[in-house]
């Protein structure tokens, strides 16, 4: 799993990326309460608004760590928004996207690399 | 994504500098040990939540009790020679009625009868009037009650006064196994006595739609008053966060958001506090506007909006049926208790009609609002004993 400083998630397999919002962020953001995932078909680049995750008190963006096209949204998220807080790193997760750069991928931290980064917040 | 949009509804109102250096009050040190994430609020670092977050304090207020540090609003006396008349020039409550040991909702008025702040004015003994308004507005408010009531009012600033809220169910019972007298009281009444050992002046009112009491300290006793109630079981500490979501659920209007200097009591749903004495009379700041509203009605109205899909926060649109905008949303987000969002905002009279079918306009989208009656949760006061 590969991390931003924006505090998404990126876990590849293939040319296919699955992305999500770290348990930091989940835990920062406190009770999401909606989201809305990436419409399928949508091209992103790195760094677009991807998706809104929405908790009591404010709404945040949540950017695309890596560019391609979104091949599937998490539909489940719509009916039960707290699966970002249950298992944001697993069952939370937002999207799937096709890489259109992979080499973009190592560009992300790591586990060691986010946690690091995580300490000196 | 934490540093994207942060559509907070709680950025300050009225004027003040969030630059300028934080004050802190009496309770900083017991937020920042019980675990609060503390962040600037009308000029002072205060705890937007604790370790249990926003959603569970607020459902543990709506069912057990709920103690706030609103130790940045603004308490004074006025005093003078008829301190009662003399409010009645800068707010439109009956005021010469007021009788100890009562508390009465109001509004500080501007000369086009704009709200320049809501707050609550009390005699809870016969020393003058004893007023409580927002912490981000007090500065102004000070200095415009001090303009207009020059040489009748002599105003003593209680800055050095806390003042904590303890809000819910379990309120009551919690407060009256160290203060008996506090079981006596009904809602609005404001009582100043000995509490905790040290002169306390305690209401019983809140903002939370709860029954429930605010009781101001001596700063130098709040944290010994904080930790007594505390220590209680029923009891949490309850950030800011939660204060916001229980008050929108209340229906209550957020001052900087709901009201401002272009809004009137009757616009802002608050005709309540234009005294039937007063109306009569036509003697407050901008009562020909506000008479005229009254009787003729306002050309806008703060309503109550059910939101079907996302929050629709602060500044969102409200269209009609034929996406023509016609208001705003001037505080939203989701209903805790409810389970759905629910928002604030102004349109027209003909729209205002429980019932009737908008959209509001969420990231460009419209969804659908249904207008609601306030409040979205029914409020719990008491007012008989």
């Amino acid at each position: 799993m590969r991390f931003t400083k924006d505090h998404e998630w990126v876990l590849v397999d293939g040319d296919i990326a699955t992305v999500g919002i770290t348990a930091y962020a989940a835990e920062q953001l406190g009770d999401v309460v909606f989201v809305e995932t990436p419409e399928v078909g949508k091209s992103v680049a790195k760094g677009d608004n991807m998706a809104v995750v929405e908790s009591v008190k404010a709404a945040s963006d949540v950017y695309a760590p890596v560019s391609g096209e979104v091949i599937e949204s998490n539909a489940e998220l719509s009916s039960a928004p707290e699966t970002v807080n249950a298992v944001p790193e697993a069952g939370g997760w937002f999207a799937k996207i096709k890489l259109s750069d992979p080499s973009e991928v190592d560009e992300l931290m790591d586990k060691t690399a986010y946690d690091a980064f995580l300490e000196g917040l | 994504m934490i540093a994207g949009r942060v559509a907070s509804s709680l950025p300050e109102s009225c004027v003040s500098d969030p630059a300028a250096d934080l004050k802190k009050t009496p309770l900083y040190d017991a937020h920042v040990a019980a675990g609060a994430r503390m962040v600037p609020f009308a000029g002072y670092a205060m705890p937007v939540q604790y370790r249990d977050g926003v959603m569970k304090e607020h459902l543990w207020t709506r069912e057990h009790a709920g103690l706030f540090d609103v130790s940045h609003m603004g308490q004074a006396r006025l005093r003078g020679v008829s301190p009662l008349s003399a409010f009645e020039e800068v707010a439109p409550g009956d005021f010469i009625g007021l009788k100890p040991g009562k508390q009465r909702y109001s509004v500080l008025l501007n000369k086009k009868g704009g709200i320049i702040d809501d707050l609550m004015a009390a005699r809870p003994d016969d020393d003058g009037l004893f007023v409580v308004v927002n912490g981000a507005c007090k500065e102004n408010d000070f200095k415009v009650i001090d303009n207009e009531l020059a040489g009748q009012v002599k105003i003593e600033r209680l800055e050095s006064r806390a003042l904590l809220a303890l809000q819910g169910p379990e309120a009551a019972t919690v407060l009256a196994a160290h203060v008996p007298e506090a079981a006596t009281m009904v809602f609005m009444d404001c009582r100043a006595l000995t509490a905790f050992g040290v002169d306390a002046i305690i209401s019983r009112s809140g903002y939370t739609g709860e029954d429930g009491y605010e009781i101001s300290v001596p700063g130098d006793a709040a944290a010994a008053v904080w930790a007594t109630l505390l220590a209680d079981e029923r009891v949490k500490p309850i950030g800011l966060g939660a204060r916001d979501s229980l008050r929108l659920e209340a229906g209550l209007p957020l001052y900087g958001h709901d009201l401002d200097e272009t809004v009137s009591p009757i616009e802002g749903g608050l005709g309540f506090a234009v005294a039937k004495k007063r109306r009569d009379a036509g003697d407050f700041p901008g009562a020909s506007r506000i008479m005229a509203e009254r009787a003729d009605g306002p050309t806008r109205i703060r309503v109550g909006l059910h939101v079907d899909g996302a929050p629709a926060r602060e500044g969102a649109q409200i269209a009609d049926e034929l996406g023509e905008i016609v208001g705003v949303v001037t505080s939203g987000g989701f209903s805790p208790s409810l389970g759905y969002p629910i928002a604030l905002g102004f349109v027209p009279p003909a729209l205002a009609e429980v019932g009737t079918k908008v959209s509001v306009i969420v990231r460009g989208k419209p969804q659908l609002a249904v207008v609601t009656e306030l409040p979205f949760v029914p409020h719990r006061y008491i007012r008989k004993l």
